[in-house]
């Protein structure tokens, strides 16, 4: 991103440029729907009437992971999905974060076999797990508010 | 091990594609594992000409875990945690199949409460299931109210699955001899109210989309099956009750008391997506009868078999006999033993029939676990039902044939 | 149901066998596309409602038993056919001219177990990557567990899990 490049290390200014840019990031945190199994479920319950996601600022889960910040590895991930994960991730503009949802995703879950990759930070770096089997919208909810304070604590200088 | 793609030379595939395609006449897209309307991780060959489909390859194995030999290295009870997480959506219904066929390998009895128990669970994960198909089927043909309508109902239901097991989806509530544990109190006031809102709400999203021209014009005379067609490629379910054949195994082969229960089987004979959509939307109603005559008439008794055996002992017999505490040992540490045998045991879930096959080998793990999933059948007839449509058809069907990968996958 | 099993014992020289109300025969590898062929157009089954194997694994003589699952809708039966397999790499007649639906169950026996399917328009892998060796649900197929990182062994795991570079 140019801004930082033009601004430099402002002191002062680019303190308060950095509440701004990202009160602006979390504010409309664009999800990428990456559902792969159950946790998609409550994923997508998560969105629907009862646990609004749309007051996040995340109304639509974006299908193309250009137009996305955000994704929700939510679900297993077995070792034919695993470079389709990652080619997704290097397709997704900076700056973005990666949150894993669920056990199956954080650690490999219930399932110590051959078929599953034991946790989705093999693959990509992750910002931010959320535990449950699967995790009830409320702790994705959680798990997205944790995300925001962290993003509330970065500089312009982490993305640049 | 690499994450490289290997890449696939034509000549693996070449058996798999037209000359047009090899020539440049038509056009081969990846509709990839990531999309938003293949309803879960499906990867779709498509052969196009122009827009329309000549061939469609449907690429399974993206959610492929491992299930089956998971089960082989856990004793019978453990491993049930596993079943739950197959057809994600008809969890109650995978345990179902698991303790029946679990029951029927080293006959266990099953008191009456109980099975009522189950029959109820299990109507009801088959109208969150339908729901859940409702919601994301319109939605990918843009209608988007009736899926926020349905995800309302539905958490009314998973607060009853909450309020029963401890888990809104997956419950393990069902266990060999019996459930977990007896129906709370506020139970029966909440189930009630949920019976009596719920016609009305049907009736609502047949409002919305029964009459409507736009989901006519995108589902009549889309995916045609044939009955003969569905023989052959052994579809069950409501697809093939949409093609004119009443088989439901609830009514040929029951199991866990249905034969107690009255409800019809509501066919069509069309054969295409409104025919399917038809069919569900009436079996919302069957459910809803059969919940209804199994609340009304809950026997009394105990939740779960006495045959300590098989069940372990409730906690509080533990500080009083010797034998509850042995049994609990043996039980939880190595599991109880089967015969050497093998049961095949076919239940009906939301998608089809679904059936385990379970070996036992005179040890406390199962031998063999094999499950019969209807969307792994039911999606290879993708391709023949998809010929000469467009790509936006090709959403309509998929939805409609009502596939969950994690089923297709295992 | 009796006069089935009798009439596949005369035909095709089948063992029938009972366990709780459930009927299954036993049936050699060069009888099972003669007895399917009879199953579907004599005797009413017009379905493969189901087809897999178990892996007896050590012992080789069998070593795998293909249980294919008939369902007739007319008559409301079910029959459960056992093919014995010897070897280590046995293979088996294709059912795809009989019934449609054996195209995707043969893809997952070879997937899943090597059992080749003679006469299959498309054998090639259906759950695994396409390029995977090996064959998942064997016996002799490790489980591949990953061992539980606990305070005691926490480095050593860490060092041999892998990350991402990026």
């Amino acid at each position: 991103m140019g801004l930082e490049q033009k601004l430099g290390d402002m002191g002062i200014v680019t303190t308060t440029l950095d509440k701004m840019v990202n009160w602006g990031r979390t504010g409309a945190m664009w999800p990428l729907g990456f559902g792969l199994a159950c946790c998609a479920i409550e994923m997508m319950s998560a969105q629907a009437s009862n646990y609004d996601l749309s007051r996040f600022g995340m109304e639509l889960m974006r299908p193309s992971p250009r137009q996305s910040d955000l994704m929700i590895v939510a679900g297993r991930v077995s070792r034919k999905m695993a470079p389709i994960l990652r080619r997704l991730y290097d397709q997704m503009p900076d700056p973005k974060w990666v949150l894993s949802m669920g056990d199956c995703a954080s650690c490999g879950g219930v399932f110590n076999n051959y078929a599953i990759v034991q946790g989705v930070d093999e693959i990509v770096p992750v910002d931010v797990y959320v535990a449950g089997c699967p995790p009830r919208p409320e702790a994705l909810i959680h798990g997205i508010m944790t995300l925001h304070e962290k993003v509330k604590g970065e500089t312009l200088r982490d993305w640049a | 091990m690499s994450l490289q793609q290997v890449e696939l030379t034509t000549e693996d595939l070449r058996h798999l594609v037209s000359q047009e395609a090899l020539d440049g006449d038509t056009i081969m897209l990846n509709m990839g594992p990531q999309h938003p309307s293949t309803h879960g991780v499906l990867r779709l060959l498509l052969e196009l000409d122009g827009e329309t489909v000549v061939n469609c390859i449907p690429d399974i194995g993206f959610l492929h875990t491992g299930i089956e030999k998971t089960i082989e290295s856990k004793s019978y009870e453990k491993s049930e945690v596993m079943t739950d997480r197959l057809d994600y959506l008809n969890t109650m219904g995978n345990n179902l199949a698991y303790c029946l066929a679990i029951e029927k390998l080293v006959d266990l009895d099953v008191p009456e409460r109980a099975q009522a128990i189950r029959v109820i669970f299990a109507e009801l994960q088959r109208i969150a299931s339908h729901l859940v198909w409702l919601g994301t089927h319109a939605i990918d043909l843009a209608a988007m109210s009736v899926f926020l309508y349905c995800f309302r109902e539905r958490e009314r239901i998973l607060d009853l699955m909450e309020m029963a097991s401890g888990q809104r989806m997956m419950t393990t509530y069902f266990r060999p001899g019996g459930v977990w544990r007896d129906l709370p109190e506020e139970f029966e006031p909440t189930l009630r109210g949920f019976l009596a809102d719920f016609p009305a709400r049907i009736d609502q999203y047949e409002d919305l989309l029964t009459k409507n021209p736009i989901f006519i014009d995108r589902t009549k005379d889309i995916g045609l099956i044939s009955q003969q067609q569905a023989f052959d490629y052994a579809i069950t379910g409501p697809t093939l009750r949409a093609t004119g054949l009443a088989h439901d195994i609830r009514k040929s082969q029951p199991y866990s008391g249905y034969e107690n229960y009255d409800f019809d089987i509501p066919t069509r004979d069309a054969g295409d997506c409104y025919a399917r959509y038809e069919v569900r939307m009436q079996e919302f109603r069957e459910s809803l009868k059969i919940i209804t005559q199994a609340m009304d008439n809950l026997p009394g008794g105990s939740f779960r078999s006495n045959n300590r055996k098989f069940v372990p002992p409730p906690r509080a017999e533990l500080g009083e006999s010797m034998e509850a505490v042995i049994h609990h040992f043996k039980l939880w540490t190595e599991g109880f033993p089967a015969p050497k045998a093998s049961v095949y045991m076919p239940v009906e879930s939301p998608r089809g029939e679904l059936g385990v096959l379970l070996e036992g080998d005179g040890g406390p793990k199962p031998y063999r676990c094999y499950w019969r999933t209807p969307s792994f059948v039911n999606l290879q007839a993708l391709p023949m039902m998809s010929k000469g449509h467009f790509v936006a058809d090709l959403v309509a069907i998929i939805g409609s044939i009502d596939i969950v990968l994690g089923d297709a996958d295992r | 149901m009796k006069s089935i099993l009798s009439a596949l014992q005369k035909n095709f020289d089948a063992q029938p066998q009972e366990y709780q109300g459930l009927h299954s025969v036993i049936l050699e590898a060069e009888h099972l596309m003669a007895c399917s062929i009879a199953l579907k157009e004599t005797h009413g089954f017009e379905m493969l409602n189901g087809l897999s194997a178990v892996d007896y694994w050590p012992e080789t003589e069998p070593r795998f038993h293909v249980v294919y699952q008939f369902l007739s809708i007319t008559k409301n039966l079910r029959l459960e056919v056992r093919v014995p397999l010897v070897g280590n790499t046995p293979s088996i007649d294709s059912l795809t001219e009989v019934y449609a639906s054996a195209n995707w169950f043969e893809r997952e026996l070879w997937d899943m177990f090597g059992i080749k399917a003679r006469n299959h328009p498309d054998l090639r892998r259906i759950l695994m990557p396409a390029d995977w060796e090996g064959h998942p649900l064997r016996k002799d197929y490790p489980l591949d567990y990953e061992e539980v990182q606990f305070s005691f062994n926490f480095e050593e795991i860490d060092q041999r899990k892998p990350r991402p570079s990026e």
